[in-house]
């Protein structure tokens, strides 16, 4: 049980899909304008990484090696069809916000990456718990990107605005602010990380 | 940390200069520019390049006091920053715009990247294409010269953008700065003079600038009009950030490459992106874009530009 927490755990800090691994940065640089873009392609993510790491640990042992990540492929492009027709259904705007980057998903690499280093070698339970944390610290860290992102580039979270007379900094609702924010933020991670070890 | 690295082929002389001698040198030379701009623009001016400079000083103090680091603010390259930060806004802006452009060129520019010597981009060109990016608004209104009030005015460039005649600007009004425009880079005589005391004591070389001014003239009387090799380039020399441009921020010790060569195809490169994007871009001037491309491309021009030691293959 205590092994199982630490499995969860180990996603949300000490191997934070974003700020450790640094995996998945294509879609965390691309919706991260608004907090709610980035709650919505969180537990998209999160949902395609539950699954897939359901499947491939289920089937681990008949996969063959040798065509492995086609076989990755196929597992996670299915959930994200999922995704993407339930997105669709019930939320169509947050599917037109987030544009190309729900299909997108099938090639983010901290879902591959986690099928190919941990659900290909571990049983179900284990791969279950890893994939929540995972999402999870993604899904954080996406949070946490956004929100500053959104406060600094238009004033407001979540869509209130917080102070008046705030002159937004236009630059963090770009790109650029984006790999600025990313930037700051994981030196800030490695620094704590320093001051532990 | 005293700089004792030596960049170019022997034999070597040795002179009593130092990094704070030469950054200070730099300083006094930006000053005729400054005083230029404070008798065009008003005291405005002065209270931006003051409050610029002030932050830039107090933000690298606090960098490096933070970071356990020796604190270097009294070897001017802040100073500098804040000071190049200034003279490229506007002399309207309100006063927090040159704080977190300085805040930001210090930290993020430069200490980011370790201090001085470090730092990829120029510094000041940094702190000045966020505050372009962020606020653009404040950026880009600009005081009429002489008027010492609110009244705002296009600046030439900005004028030729948007395909407005050009109300009568004589070459000789451009030369002495009757322009809208940022502080320091209006009147192009002190500029000159600035640019001149470096050049006597050697502290610039020649390349950078004068091959960055000719390409961009060149590249601007061939395609500035509708027809080929009928552009004013004249105009485009004076206008503009070009000259501030390619004596005080092109020439940058860290972020320029070190070999003639290099300096050469950078001051090609500067001038080429400058005149695409004055005639063809999205923004009226593009001095500043064009040479913090040229600065992320120096370590290639440096490794390509190498030179050929004596004696090896």
């Amino acid at each position: 049980m205590k092994n199982l927490i630490k499995e969860f755990t180990k996603g949300i800090i000490k191997e934070n899909p974003t700020f450790v691994l640094v995996l998945g940065l294509c879609p965390t640089l691309a919706v991260s304008v608004s907090v709610a873009n980035g709650i919505g392609m969180g537990i998209a993510a999160t949902f395609v990484l539950l699954g897939s790491s359901i499947i491939v640990s289920l089937i681990r042992d008949f996969i063959p090696g040798k065509i492995r990540i086609p076989c990755y492929i196929v597992i996670i492009a299915t959930f994200v069809t999922i995704a993407e027709l339930c997105m669709k259904a019930y939320s169509p705007a947050l599917n037109r916000s987030l544009g190309i980057y729900v299909p997108l998903i099938v090639v983010n690499c901290m879902v591959l990456g986690r099928a190919e280093a941990f659900a290909c070698k571990n049983n179900l339970t284990r791969s279950f718990i890893d994939g929540l944390g995972m999402g999870v610290g993604f899904t954080l860290a996406l949070i946490l990107i956004s929100a500053i992102r959104e406060f600094l580039g238009s004033g407001q979270i979540l869509g209130y605005t917080l102070f008046k007379g705030f002159h937004p900094v236009f630059v963090f609702g770009m790109p650029s602010g984006a790999l600025l924010v990313i930037g700051l933020l994981l030196g800030l991670f490695n620094l704590l990380k320093g001051k532990r070890t | 940390m005293r700089n004792n690295l030596i960049v170019s082929g022997s034999p070597h002389i040795h002179k009593k200069e130092s990094v704070s001698g030469i950054m200070w040198t730099v300083v006094l030379s930006t000053i005729p520019a400054g005083i230029a701009g404070v008798i065009i623009f008003g005291l405005d001016a002065l209270w931006v390049t003051l409050v610029a400079v002030i932050a830039a000083v107090l933000t690298e103090a606090v960098f490096e006091i933070w970071a356990k680091k020796k604190v270097t603010v009294m070897d001017g390259s802040a100073v500098i920053t804040g000071i190049l930060l200034a003279y490229n806004l506007p002399s309207n802006v309100p006063l927090w715009l040159p704080v977190v452009g300085a805040v930001f060129s210090i930290a993020i520019g430069k200490q980011v990247f370790g201090g001085l010597g470090q730092n990829i981009f120029n510094p000041a060109l940094v702190g000045r294409v966020f505050l372009m990016a962020s606020w653009p608004k404040y950026m880009t209104t600009f005081v009429k010269p002489l008027s010492y009030d609110a009244v705002t005015s296009a600046t030439p460039l900005a004028a030729l953008k948007e395909g407005k005649i050009l109300e009568h600007i004589s070459y000789l009004d451009l030369f002495l700065g009757k322009r809208g425009g940022c502080i320091g880079e209006v009147c192009i005589l002190a500029l000159l003079i600035g640019a001149a005391i470096l050049l006597y004591k050697g502290y610039i070389s020649w390349h950078i600038p004068v091959v960055y001014i000719l390409t961009t003239a060149i590249f601007t009387y061939i395609f500035g009009a509708k027809q080929l090799f009928q552009g004013d380039w004249l105009f485009h020399i004076l206008s503009g950030g070009l000259v501030l441009g390619a004596f005080f921020m092109a020439t940058d010790y860290v972020a320029t490459p070190l070999t003639v060569k290099g300096q050469i195809i950078f001051g090609l490169g500067c001038g080429l992106l400058t005149g695409i994007i004055r005639i063809w871009g999205g923004y009226p001037e593009g001095v500043s874009y064009a040479i913090l491309m040229m600065n992320a491309a120096t370590p290639f021009i440096d490794r390509y530009t190498k030179n050929r030691i004596y004696g090896a293959r």
